[in-house]
């Protein structure tokens, strides 16, 4: 296809300004995000085992919501009762929320005894899947804009820079579209083959990446576009708010087993995960289920949802297709399960974390492109801004992985010292995030890429060694998997650490051959000091 | 046939950038506030609102995309600032006549 050379120029300029802005945000947001598709089996790798209290019969859970709602005012508030094996028949929040992260929640958990009666325990959330989610929504940028995190803001723009990226990019590489495609040159040296994957991975993914960016824009904005919508409507209500007529008394509330069996007539083939109730003493009683089907289309983060008021059993609003009248809730849904990626069962989600993990890479060798191409060829010594965008690129993008990786890597052992494992998370991700951007700054982006990614190798490797030590020393308090998904946790970050050791060797066996100008290039001295510290060091 | 330097798309990469951002949402606005009032299911269709808000952010960002096709930042604040009075012209409209 034959574009002129104005409009190939103007948007060659403008994919470089716009991806070298975001890409290092986008960077961090992909690569969590592409974990937070796991979120379940990272919880349950995380969580102790047995940390949850024997489940009760369906009939028994009326007289468990009744002896909580009598014991403890913050249930009223909220509770959330849970059908599945894996979590405590009801949990509730003693201190905090359901949503949001915050370090110190603490969470009560109950069951019924022997004898029928109320017995709970109070426990700490891990939070190692919210710093996760943190991470992704807002790149891990600290700061509060009214109820919302900075980040997610900041964010948001880096979204809008993020579509214009896209669009130009696929501009720009339209004249040679048919000649590289499908092209992987690694003959015409390293930065032709970065050049060909980071084309690749944009256009085979452009669909997905197209939604992930405009659904970024909307998730951070929402708030101001309905603001903007609501002159749109002038007199016109936007929304019904859904109030009783009248506040129910909690005897009056039906048992669990017939609001269970509304909701299933609802959705035939479903099971009931669990049930959330909000102000249950008030005119907005609300009981949200989750509903899952791992062989339909589900269109929430990992279920389907169901609301319904529990005294009438009104179903009030679901995430289901409804009939023609349900077209637009429909559309609106299947916009959230693109972005969410819950459609596809396991399946899906591995694509997804594929896709995301494929994100992340394009970011990274977005940057290494404009590195490659601001470097000057006649000389050794490179400007300043490149050197700096150098040090910037494998600081941030390795030292967010390494933080988060020894996040991980540290849980099960921090939980030998506290029961609060949490109030180390930020400390261990931020310290082991600047420490890496430093040593990036001081020591420069060839070494401290090779150093950064031999600590994501060791790292990663000592999540599944964590477990081996706790097989060999049951004593010592740590646990090994005991479950699939725990299991299957554990086998991808041994993999990880073998991916993270391949590239550390990789860029160190390149690092004295390449040009003496290349910002990868060790010079012979300084590679031997490198090696003899880590022959020390081993 | 070698274009001339006028012929040219000239870079004014602030006046596209901020006409791209504004009028490009305000238009999007108005394409949206046309297709909520008049579209299919009218103003009143339940859950409409949110495919509507949805809505708002790929119109705003393709027309913001494509802003720098514009010759010079003039030439998008003309056409795009005629876009909007034409589109808002027409809401009003529809709005006064229902």
């Amino acid at each position: 296809m034959k574009i002129r050379g104005d409009i190939l120029r103007t948007y060659q300029t403008l994919h470089t300004w716009t991806g070298i802005t975001a890409g290092l945000l986008l960077f961090i947001g992909f690569f969590a995000g592409a974990l937070t598709m796991f979120q379940s089996e990272i919880r349950q790798w995380a969580t102790p085992p047995a940390h949850h209290l024997a489940q009760i019969k369906l009939e028994q859970f009326d007289s468990l919501i009744k002896q909580t709602l009598a014991q403890s005012p913050q249930a009223h508030q909220e509770f959330t009762i849970n059908l599945t094996d894996q979590q405590s028949p009801i949990t509730w929040f003693e201190q905090g929320k359901s949503r949001g992260l915050r370090l110190d929640d603490q969470l009560r958990q109950g069951t019924l005894d022997q004898q029928g009666n109320l017995v709970s325990e109070l426990s700490a959330v891990n939070e190692l899947t919210s710093l996760i989610d943190f991470l992704h929504r807002t790149a891990g940028i600290i700061g509060e804009i009214g109820h919302d995190h900075a980040g997610i803001y900041i964010l948001g723009i880096a979204g809008i820079a993020y579509f214009l990226a896209l669009v130009s990019g696929v501009i720009f590489l339209l004249p040679t579209l048919t000649k590289t495609f499908f092209a992987l040159r690694d003959k015409k040296g390293p930065g032709r083959f970065w050049l060909d994957s980071h084309n690749l991975v944009g256009l085979t993914s452009l669909p997905y990446h197209v939604v992930i960016s405009f659904t970024v824009v909307v998730f951070a904005f929402h708030d101001f576009l309905y603001g903007g919508l609501s002159v749109v409507y002038g007199e016109q209500p936007m929304f019904e708010r859904h109030q009783a007529a009248v506040v129910y008394q909690l005897s009056e509330l039906p048992p669990v087993a017939q609001q269970i069996q509304k909701a299933l007539d609802f959705a035939p083939g479903f099971t009931v995960t669990s049930v959330h109730f909000t102000n249950i003493d008030t005119r907005q009683a609300m009981a949200s289920f989750n509903m899952l089907n791992d062989q339909a289309m589900m269109r929430g983060p990992s279920t389907d949802s169901l609301w319904m008021d529990p005294f009438t059993l009104e179903i009030i609003n679901s995430s289901y297709p409804q009939g023609d009248e349900g077209i637009w809730g429909r559309m609106v849904n299947t916009i959230f399960a693109i972005h969410f990626g819950s459609y596809g069962g396991d399946l899906g989600r591995w694509l997804y974390f594929i896709m995301g993990l494929g994100g992340a890479f394009l970011f990274y060798s977005g940057n290494l492109l404009w590195l490659e191409k601001r470097r000057k060829k006649q000389t050794t010594e490179q400007a300043k801004s490149t050197k700096i965008m150098a040090a910037l690129t494998v600081g941030v993008c390795l030292g967010s992985m390494a933080g988060l990786a020894v996040c991980i890597m540290a849980t099960k052992w921090l939980n030998l010292w506290s029961v609060n494992v949490n109030n180390y998370y930020m400390g261990l991700y931020y310290l082991t995030f600047f420490a890496v951007i430093a040593y990036a700054f001081t020591r420069g982006a060839a070494v401290a890429a090779i150093h950064c990614l031999q600590l994501l190798a060791l790292s990663c490797l000592l999540i599944p060694t964590t477990s081996l030590i706790a097989m060999l020393w049951p004593d010592l308090g740590l646990w090994p998997w005991h479950n699939t998904a725990a299991m299957s946790v554990e086998l991808v970050a041994g993999l990880f650490a073998i991916a993270f050791y391949m590239l550390a060797r990789r860029t160190k066996l390149r690092s004295p051959t390449g040009p003496a100008n290349s910002l990868w290039h060790i010079p012979a001295a300084r590679n031997d000091e490198i090696t003899a510290q880590a022959a020390l060091s081993t | 046939m070698r274009r001339n330097q006028v012929d040219k798309i000239q870079a004014h990469w602030w006046s596209k950038t901020a006409i791209g951002a504004l009028l490009g949402l305000l238009l999007a606005y108005g394409l949206v506030a046309t297709f909520a009032w008049y579209g299919p299911g009218g103003i009143d269709a339940p859950i409409k609102v949110q495919f509507n808000m949805w809505l708002i952010t790929p119109l705003w960002l393709t027309i913001f995309s494509l802003v720098y096709l514009f010759k010079t930042g003039r030439s998008a604040l003309i056409y795009l600032g005629g876009a909007n009075v034409l589109c808002y012209s027409i809401f009003t409209l529809l709005r006064s006549l229902g």
